[in-house]
């Protein structure tokens, strides 16, 4: 019994910090975020309960035209940062020797060391007009001036798939690292083609590790804030500035809150619908 | 019999060494071939070189008469069971089975047909949308086995799948393989490290060290007569001993255990004998018969596979002597010091 005792109070010690952090820093600002996003000022001068902020996001067709053009680019990114990375998984995972794997790993994970800011200004010194792609194509000749490369949708594409598909090769890695080469020959024992034990076998193997990469870089890239601004141009509307804009620009903070809880709530629910539909189950994705 | 395998002077070299040597063998249509061998020895690099996963050094295989140089692994008439039976994880029982057939673009309702026949051969009926996660081990084998089997492979090949198995459902499985080996007329290349799987279900068994064949036999005549000292020591137990000398017919053991050989016509070094060759208290008329006291140290009773370890009396040579199964040798005891004879013919010397 005393043993337990102590063992209880260790826990509540090691806790506290936790549930503090957790309580004061997350789950407050949040709460009391919620409780403006339903209110607005009343003639009367107090506050008074009201869906008006949510609805000015389904009034204002600049809105909610922001948020599908946002949500477009975050599944195009998602599955851009897919067809980039598989290949790279599949070969740190199945082709070269484990040896090599884990330094071309510490490669890839360089980046992450950086912080998006300072990448996100690399890019702009490899993509803007005195950069080192345009400099390169006047040099060869193959153009007279340079590119508009910079401040736009392209530039902010490269920027968001570029913080974000570190989050997509490592857990299909960590699926492709438990399918045994075995079930590779078994099937083309069976007779089953290159492309087809690629459909057949490698996908659905490695569906989990597919869909908790996608999770994470769709929820990475529709949130984020940095790299559509700094690299996206005047027509890469992104929902996060929109929320910006309203904190900070129009000082309306109901607004502002409302967005955020549809941005959470709409990009959550893009998640749900999306694993319904392709049968998968949460449960399983982490695994 | 038609030869459906010929494996004519096969090499394989990796870098730094070679894992088949020179093998050549031939297979007949409907056998039930193995491989018997220790780990190591070779017989894996034989299979994936008959399966095409690994390309040959130098040699040919031909399988029906047709050269299989240069055909991938997909295009072989062969399929086979991997040791870790490689059932797709994410797809049930009818789906594994259904795989093979769905790439040689077979209309469904065959399909269906082929799939269903396959599963009652293998005893699973009703098992079809079973995940292959929730089988017991022995009905993975049998998926994996029929997953194979439904594709009419003209040769199966098994790579050691009971390994993986409890021994009593070894056992099952060694005769049911047997069976169904029988029942389709398929020809089998099994390999194993297991003599008695190989025994026991073969109709020849080829016994494989250092990437070499020692010797291709029945199994009766491989346990009857061994061509090397490598399939004696290796086949069934034997008791081995080292050779001092072998001069006029005697043959003599380090510790001085004299036995008459007469007709040698080699010199020899090492003598091998079945521990169910010796026969305890012959009687006076049996001739070309070396006869022996020892003195009983143990009784290893195993029901019928009982044996008794003794010392010969005069050397002190130890000896492994299977126990007859009647009564007369039932009162046995330690300490009981009992006259021996073994023929000379079943002396082997190598």
């Amino acid at each position: 019994m005393e043993n337990k005792k102590n063992f209880n109070v260790t826990f509540y010690l090691l806790i506290i910090p936790v549930l503090l952090w957790l309580v004061i820093l997350i789950v407050l600002p949040h709460i009391d975020l919620l409780i403006s996003s339903f209110q607005v000022d009343s003639d009367a001068g107090g506050k008074i309960f009201s869906f008006e902020h949510y609805m000015a996001f389904f009034k204002n067709k600049i809105y909610w035209l922001t948020f599908v053009n946002t949500a477009a680019y975050a599944i195009g990114v998602t599955i851009l940062a897919f067809i980039v990375t598989f290949p790279i998984a599949f070969y740190l995972t199945k082709v070269i020797s484990k040896k090599y794997a884990s330094f071309l790993v510490l490669l890839l994970l360089i980046p992450l060391w950086v912080g998006e800011l300072v990448t996100v200004y690399g890019w702009m010194i490899i993509l803007g007009d005195h950069g080192v792609v345009n400099q390169f194509l006047i040099y060869i000749g193959l153009i007279d001036k340079p590119l508009p490369l910079l401040y736009t949708n392209f530039s902010m594409t490269i920027g968001l798939l570029y913080m974000s598909m570190l989050f997509m090769v490592v857990p299909i890695m960590s699926t492709l690292e438990s399918l045994d080469d075995s079930l590779i020959e078994a099937a083309s024992d069976l007779g089953a083609s290159k492309w087809t034990i690629f459909r057949k076998i490698i996908i659905p193997y490695s569906m989990p590790g597919i869909t908790s990469g996608a999770i994470i870089v769709f929820m990475l890239v529709i949130g984020d804030y940095v790299a559509p601004d700094i690299l996206g141009g005047k027509s890469s509307l992104w929902f996060t500035e929109q929320i910006y804009n309203e904190f900070l620009a129009t000082f309306n903070w109901g607004e502002g809150a409302a967005f955020g809880f549809l941005l959470l709530f709409i990009s959550s629910s893009i998640i749900w619908l999306t694993l319904k539909l392709s049968g998968q189950k949460l449960e399983r994705v982490g695994s | 019999m038609n030869k459906i395998l010929e494996i004519k002077n096969l090499t394989k070299s990796f870098k730094d060494f070679t894992a088949v040597k020179d093998v050549n063998f031939d297979v007949d249509e409907g056998g039930f071939f193995s491989i018997l061998g220790p780990s190591g020895c070779g017989k894996t690099t034989l299979l994936r070189m008959i399966s095409g996963f690994i390309k040959e050094s130098q040699g040919e295989i031909l399988i029906k008469g047709e050269s299989m140089s240069g055909i991938p692994p997909e295009k072989r008439p062969v399929n086979i069971v991997f040791q870790n039976l490689a059932l797709f994880p994410m797809m049930n029982v009818k789906e594994n089975i259904a795989f093979g057939l769905k790439r040689q673009k077979i209309n469904k309702s065959e399909i269906e047909e082929r799939v269903a026949d396959m599963l009652a051969r293998v005893g699973l009926e009703g098992f079809e949308k079973k995940k292959v996660t929730e089988l017991s081990g022995g009905q993975r084998q049998r998926v994996a086995i029929a997953r194979s089997l439904v594709m009419k492979p003209s040769i199966l090949l098994l790579d050691e799948p009971l390994g993986a198995l409890d021994r009593k459902l070894r056992e099952h499985m060694k005769i049911e393989l047997k069976l169904l080996q029988k029942e389709l007329g398929t020809t089998f290349i099994y390999i194993t490290h297991d003599q008695s799987e190989a025994l026991v279900m073969s109709d020849k068994v080829a016994v494989m060290n250092k990437g070499r064949f020692e010797q291709i036999d029945t199994p009766r005549n491989l346990y009857k007569n061994p061509k090397t000292a490598f399939v004696a020591g290796f086949v069934g137990e034997s008791n081995r001993f080292e050779l001092k000398s072998s001069d006029d017919g005697l043959l003599v053991t380090q510790k001085g255990w004299k036995l008459e050989k007469p007709n040698l016509d080699f010199k020899t070094e090492i003598l091998y004998i079945r521990p169910e060759a010796f026969i305890l208290a012959p009687s006076d008329n049996l001739i070309n018969i070396n006869r022996f006291k020892v003195l009983i140290k143990t009784i290893l009773f195993d029901g019928s596979n009982t044996k008794v370890s003794a010392i010969v009396t005069s050397s002190g040579d130890e000896l492994l002597i299977s126990l007859p199964q009647n009564a007369r040798f039932e009162d046995i005891e330690e300490g009981d010091e009992v006259q021996v004879g073994i023929n000379y013919e079943n002396l082997k010397c190598y």
